[in-house]
């Protein structure tokens, strides 16, 4: 049974959310607006409910690994009012404020400058780290593209934090099954994904990555003991029919018409 | 150097509950005493640089200060893009402590030589490279850079003796130590080349010819004003290192010297850009690369006279 009607502010947030980022690509002509649509529910669950977001050093830590999805990123922190008009105006311009890719900065609510992938989880584990050590309570979440597990670097965080423990660290799979050049299972294939991270030590837990209730059920459900990771099972482009599933929009921005079609779409 | 740098770091590290010491599967028994201090800050993160960095990098900007150390180019090389982007881009707290300059493992082979590190290590922002030419003198570095704020990369070999130098004692961090003073040439040195140099300046000044000899120490930031000083004084500068002759010191003081308008002579000393096929400890491979006092010696008396 659907569980999305049980929260239906989370779902306007997310529809908001999409219509500053098709917005910030269409007026810039950025790639990456499939990459940025697969993870909206994630980010606004994250930034409207799950994180302890402050200014302390006891604040919960998010890391965007996948940083080419931004966009994203930067449309949940304006819709939590971290950013402003002018840095959504400031995005990929001449003179402007934020980068297609995140720059650290802490007044932004940004945590970590990411761009190139496989760097994230080894910095979250650092930071999970650091808490333990120090006895910190706060939890640090990464979110990680299901292409970026190609990188060796990130199984070699992943076999650190297993083997370490860190169980107040999660990483968070974008699996929308598209990369750059095609579908993952053709281009380097993950599966069985769970029982990958579960070999390494972890506790993974599956959901439907546009679902609210799931997503939140998953971070209930997160294990004590273990570092987790919840695999979300994602469309790319979620959100505007024909960028669904659909490779092209991995770097095309929409043109005018496509720009007004997708509009109408998320405006429902 | 190894030993005497992370002994200069001991204490600190006691002291200190911001400070994180982690490797890379490398470094026996050189940790086992530092390691006794405190165990909760010691990590051996695996047979994983990149890791490594990463962790460190996320340590570092949760407010650590985290030393990472490897064998050069497994450290500097392997974990580059993670350096360039997690520790100089960020402007992390975290210190590369990298063993094997130049030829320090000789009969290892070249994947264990250290001679690129430097050009990668010069061209990334916020990087502070500092260079010991002894024992004592990666003391004082270790306790430079506890304090220091930023990255570093601390490039250790194998130190073959001392630098009859007090000024090796000192923390005088951005300035190049004069250890001979000449006018006929002058030998600009790092590490154990330091010590060559002034041999070399030895054997001159007993056939009648004076050298000065500078030991850089931090290759960056870079000694501009010494350097140019230097200059206005010598017909002549030779740049001594155990590196590749590209993007180290020689290219430094090159760089510096042309933009500046020296007219003298100038030769860098260092390796070439080429591996033979040759193998031997580190002191036949100094030998057959020409990196002995005597060898130089040769080649500056020739340019003398």
């Amino acid at each position: 049974m659907p569980t999305q009607s049980l929260v239906p502010d989370y779902v306007a947030t997310a529809q908001k959310v999409r219509r500053t980022i098709l917005e910030m690509i269409y007026k810039t002509r950025s790639p990456h607006i499939g990459s940025s649509f697969s993870i909206v529910e994630i980010l606004v669950a994250l930034y409207f409910k799950v994180l302890n977001i402050s200014d302390d050093a006891d604040r919960d830590r998010f890391i965007l690994s996948k940083g080419h999805a931004c966009p994203a990123l930067y449309a949940t922190l304006y819709e939590k009012n971290f950013l402003t008009r002018g840095d959504i105006e400031g995005f990929a311009v001449d003179h402007g404020i934020l980068e297609q890719h995140p720059k650290s900065d802490l007044k932004k609510k940004i945590e970590v400058s990411t761009g190139s992938l496989g760097h994230g989880l080894s910095i979250g584990a650092g930071m999970s780290l650091a808490a333990k050590v120090a006895r910190k309570p706060f939890r640090v979440f990464v979110l990680l593209s299901d292409g970026e597990l190609n990188e060796g670097s990130v199984w070699e965080a992943v076999l650190f934090a297993g083997h370490h423990a860190l169980n107040n660290l999660t990483a968070l799979v974008d699996f929308n099954k598209m990369q750059a050049l095609g579908f993952t299972r053709n281009i380097l294939n993950l599966e069985p994904l769970g029982e990958k991270w579960r070999s390494f030590g972890w506790h993974p837990q599956e959901v439907d990555g546009h679902d609210f209730g799931q997503i939140f059920r998953a971070v209930h459900n997160l294990s004590s003991d273990r570092p987790n990771v919840i695999i979300l099972h994602t469309t790319k482009g979620k959100g505007v029919s024909f960028m669904e599933n659909n490779l092209l929009w991995h770097y095309r921005a929409p043109d005018d018409h496509e720009f007004l079609l997708a509009k109408t779409e998320l405006s429902k | 150097m190894r030993n005497a740098f992370f002994e200069g770091l001991e204490d600190i590290y006691a002291e200190r509950e911001d400070i994180f010491i982690l490797t890379g599967d490398l470094g026996f028994k050189l940790f086992d005493q530092i390691k006794s201090r405190d165990p909760r800050r010691f990590y051996d993160i695996g047979v994983a640089e990149s890791n490594m960095i990463g962790i460190a990098a996320g340590l570092a900007l949760t407010g650590k200060t985290v030393y990472c150390y490897s064998i050069i180019p497994f450290l500097t090389m392997r974990a580059y893009e993670q350096i360039r982007m997690d520790i100089a881009y960020h402007n992390a707290n975290v210190r590369l402590v990298g063993y094997g300059a130049g030829f320090t493992y000789g009969l290892e082979g070249y994947s264990h030589f250290g001679l690129e590190d430097l050009a990668l290590m010069k061209a990334l922002p916020n990087m502070t490279i500092m260079i010991p030419a002894d024992a004592d003198e990666a003391k004082v570095m270790a306790k430079t850079s506890a304090e220091h704020v930023g990255p570093m990369y601390i490039r250790l070999e194998r130190a073959r003796s001392s630098i009859p130098s007090e000024n090796n004692r000192i923390d005088n961090m951005g300035k190049a130590l004069p250890l001979r003073t000449g006018h006929d040439v002058a030998l600009i040195a790092i590490g154990n080349m330091v010590q060559i140099g002034c041999q070399v300046a030895d054997m001159l000044s007993a056939g009648g010819k004076s050298a000065s000899v500078y030991n850089v120490r931090t290759i960056k930031p870079f000694d501009k004003d010494t350097v140019l000083k230097v200059a206005a004084d010598h017909p002549y500068i030779c740049t001594f290192e155990e590196h590749s002759v590209s993007g180290g010191l020689g290219s430094s003081v090159a760089e510096l010297l042309l933009e500046n308008g020296y007219r003298g002579r100038f030769k860098r000393f260092g390796i070439p850009e080429k591996m033979d096929d040759i193998v031997g400890t580190a002191e036949y491979l100094r030998n057959h690369y020409g990196l002995t006092a005597e060898r130089i010696y040769d080649m500056i008396i020739k340019d003398l006279e």
